[in-house]
């Protein structure tokens, strides 16, 4: 997904206008999606489901956003909708707990959230893309408010417990620091002549000086102590008014320092593509875009239908599922069409009569192990301490991340911290392996080498595991490119009667848009199929 | 970059780089949990490795769980009767289980089976060794 950025000799543009004047635009426009200057989304407009479904009947398995999206269009377009799930809400894992809530996990712990009102945490998916065009279109049209989510805040901090005597530096320190220091090394380089590689005198006149603009270099290109560096990495004093107000820089980091502690390798997290400005959240919690579909399709949907076996044959689909809440009392649903948004966790497990590509698709994909821990502190120490609004601190702790909420800024009260989030790796695994409550016990004692007001402020927290998921039993498909080649179309095919959908059939699994645009794609191949007879 | 490197792209990208010079050594904590150093499980028996690790989705007294789908019980089970069984679904996996193993050293991975084998009402006494896990990756 990098675009491809390296051109030696020939700028981009220069490439481009070639391209343009002997090719045409469409060309133009091709190439300039190639090189990541124009998007071409995923998402092609509302879906359109054009033709007669006669009648045709669709049984849709899951009622997270994929099977939500699914049976909202496929209900417009004229089919007989229905939908089991496992779970007694919907969503999935589209999901909010707030205080009163209540979650057990397998194992069977239970946790209650104890959050003040108005405080919650997204266990799973949380933010979204400006660019995940499909989620953004169905918010504006079932009407979910949107807020700006802060992912980079330059005054969160980057914390190494090995470096720095494990005090936690300022995002804005690491980033400036590094990219001066580099720029200074790079345009002494440059100024010596010894650049190669298709750079010309005119370019590397033009590079010294953008060295100088980019990374607060004096006028002898050194990135050195001033007034000047510090209007870019902040300031010892800050300028004020009045009296005794005049700024006093402040010191740079040394490079040496900064490559020995490895605090760089989580500057990528501002960097890439499906973190940048702008990021979005749903105003209240995540699960506002699945109760959105939910006033739409809710009236379609059967609660705590625990699905066991799934077999079609020439005339149809039957489901056979077991009702949660009175174990042992099993049901059937038939319908012409299954849509089946099962992880494949749990349909790996279900018998199942696909063909074998199909099948061994569903048996290929592992899932991810995440973990993540909500805390409420008695006020937004963050904030009022640590000029700290929003955004996600990175650590080498087993806590891996501590995120700041992206709401209510500035205020007086309470607030939750999302105090732990890691995606696989040992740490994912060890934090599992414990009880809740030691989760959240390890996530306030990690926290405190970053943040030592936890210990005054912590209140109460909740974790989720999600591992330990009963509906998921793992957080999302985690594809590798070997797998993906050798299995992903088949698990995306139409298999007589059967297609799959959810974050595990897109190429951008975990991230609500995967299920959306995965949900989209199989409606309209299924439709067209139907409408052809 | 970290271990999300491996696969393709997800919604989580680069942690803290640690410095390739520290030793990989488990670290107890004050109530005694152990949490790993780096990329790759730091603990070293069995006992370890099964209550940090496999006890994640298989629970403490390796009873297994069961939700919309199960986690199949380790206790008693007649599947870890050939050692190499175990072995090979560690390194590579099984359906949504991911390839733990990945994350461990042979001798990791034989000490872990070496355990559940002997274990939660399991009783072979033939040991696999960190060579027959080193031909199984």
């Amino acid at each position: 997904m990098q675009p491809s950025q390296y051109f030696s000799g020939m700028s981009r543009r220069n490439l481009l206008s070639l391209i343009g004047l002997t090719a045409g635009t469409a060309a133009m426009y091709q190439a300039m999606t190639s090189l990541g200057l124009a998007v071409e989304s995923g998402y092609k407009g509302p879906v359109k489901l054009e033709g007669d479904p006669k009648g045709a009947s669709v049984l849709i398995l899951g009622a997270g956003l994929a099977g939500m999206t699914a049976a909202l269009e496929l209900r417009q377009a004229g089919y007989k909708v229905k939908i089991l799930e496992y779970n007694n809400r919907s969503g999935g894992r589209n999901w909010t707990l707030r205080g009163g809530d209540t979650y057990t996990e397998l194992g069977g712990a239970t946790q209650k959230c104890e959050f003040d009102e108005g405080l919650y945490i997204n266990p799973g998916p949380w933010r979204i893309p400006y660019h995940h065009n499909g989620l953004l279109a169905y918010c504006r049209r079932l009407g979910v408010t949107l807020e700006p989510f802060q992912q980079i805040n330059h005054n969160a901090f980057l914390h190494s417990s090995k470096a720095f005597g494990g005090k936690p530096q300022r995002v804005r320190d690491i980033k400036i620091d590094f990219q001066g220091h580099v720029s200074e090394l790079l345009a002494k380089v440059a100024h010596t002549g010894k650049l190669e590689g298709g750079v010309t005198k005119q370019d590397q006149e033009m590079l010294v000086e953008a060295l100088r603009s980019w990374g607060a270099l004096d006028k002898d290109y050194a990135y050195t102590k001033s007034v000047a560096n510090s209007e870019f990495r902040g300031f010892a004093k800050d300028p004020g008014g009045g009296l005794g107000a005049a700024p006093v820089p402040s010191d740079p980091i040394a490079l040496t320092d900064i490559l020995s502690s490895g605090l760089w390798g989580s500057l990528a997290n501002f960097a890439l593509y499906e973190f940048q400005t702008t990021m979005f959240q749903p105003v209240g919690g995540v699960d506002m875009i699945g109760k959105a579909f939910t006033k739409e399709v809710g009236d379609l949907i059967t609660y705590n239908a625990k699905v066991s076996k799934i077999h079609q044959d020439d005339k149809g689909v039957t489901v056979t599922y077991e009702d949660v809440q009175k174990p042992g009392t099993m049901a059937e649903e038939k319908a012409d069409w299954c849509i089946c948004t099962i992880p494949l966790t749990i349909l790996s497990q279900i018998e199942i009569n696909v063909g074998a590509p199909m099948q061994a698709a569903i048996e290929a994909v592992p899932y991810a192990s995440s973990v993540k821990v909500g805390l409420q502190f008695k006020r937004r120490f963050w904030e009022q301490d640590e000029l700290i609004f929003g955004g996600v601190s990175y650590t080498d702790l087993p806590i891996t991340q501590i995120s700041y909420p992206s709401t209510s800024f500035n205020t007086n009260g309470k607030g939750v911290l999302l105090g732990a989030y890691t995606w696989n790796g040992p740490h994912s695994y060890e934090f599992t392996s414990m009880a809740p409550e030691e989760r959240v016990k390890r996530a306030v004692e990690y926290g405190s080498q970053i943040h030592p007001q936890y210990k005054d402020e912590f209140e109460n927290g909740i974790s989720m595991a999600w591992h330990r998921s009963p509906f998921t039993l793992g957080c999302a498909g985690d594809w590798t490119e070997e797998a993906r080649k050798e299995h992903y179309d088949n698990l995306c095919q139409i298999d007589g009667r059967i297609v799959l959908a959810g974050e595990h059939a897109s190429y951008i699994p975990a991230w609500m848009e995967g299920a959306i645009l995965s949900s989209l794609d199989a409606i309209t191949r299924l439709h067209q199929r139907v409408v052809a007879g | 970059m970290t271990q999300q490197s491996k696969h393709a792209i997800g919604p989580f990208a680069a942690a803290v780089i640690f410095s390739a010079l520290s030793a990989s050594a488990a670290v107890a904590d004050s109530a005694g949990a152990t949490f790993s150093d780096g990329d790759n499980f730091s603990e070293k028996t069995g006992q370890e490795l099964y209550a940090n690790v496999c006890q994640a989705c298989h629970m403490d007294q390796g009873q297994g769980a069961v939700g919309a789908g199960k986690y199949p019980a380790l206790a008693k089970n007649v599947n870890l009767e050939a050692g190499g069984y175990p072995v090979y679904v560690i390194l590579h996996g099984l359906k949504g289980m991911p390839p733990v193993g990945s994350m461990m050293s042979d001798d990791q991975v034989a000490a872990v089976v070496n355990y559940v084998r002997t274990n939660f009402g399991n009783d072979y006494k033939d040991a696999v060794t960190a060579e027959d896990v080193a031909g199984s990756r």
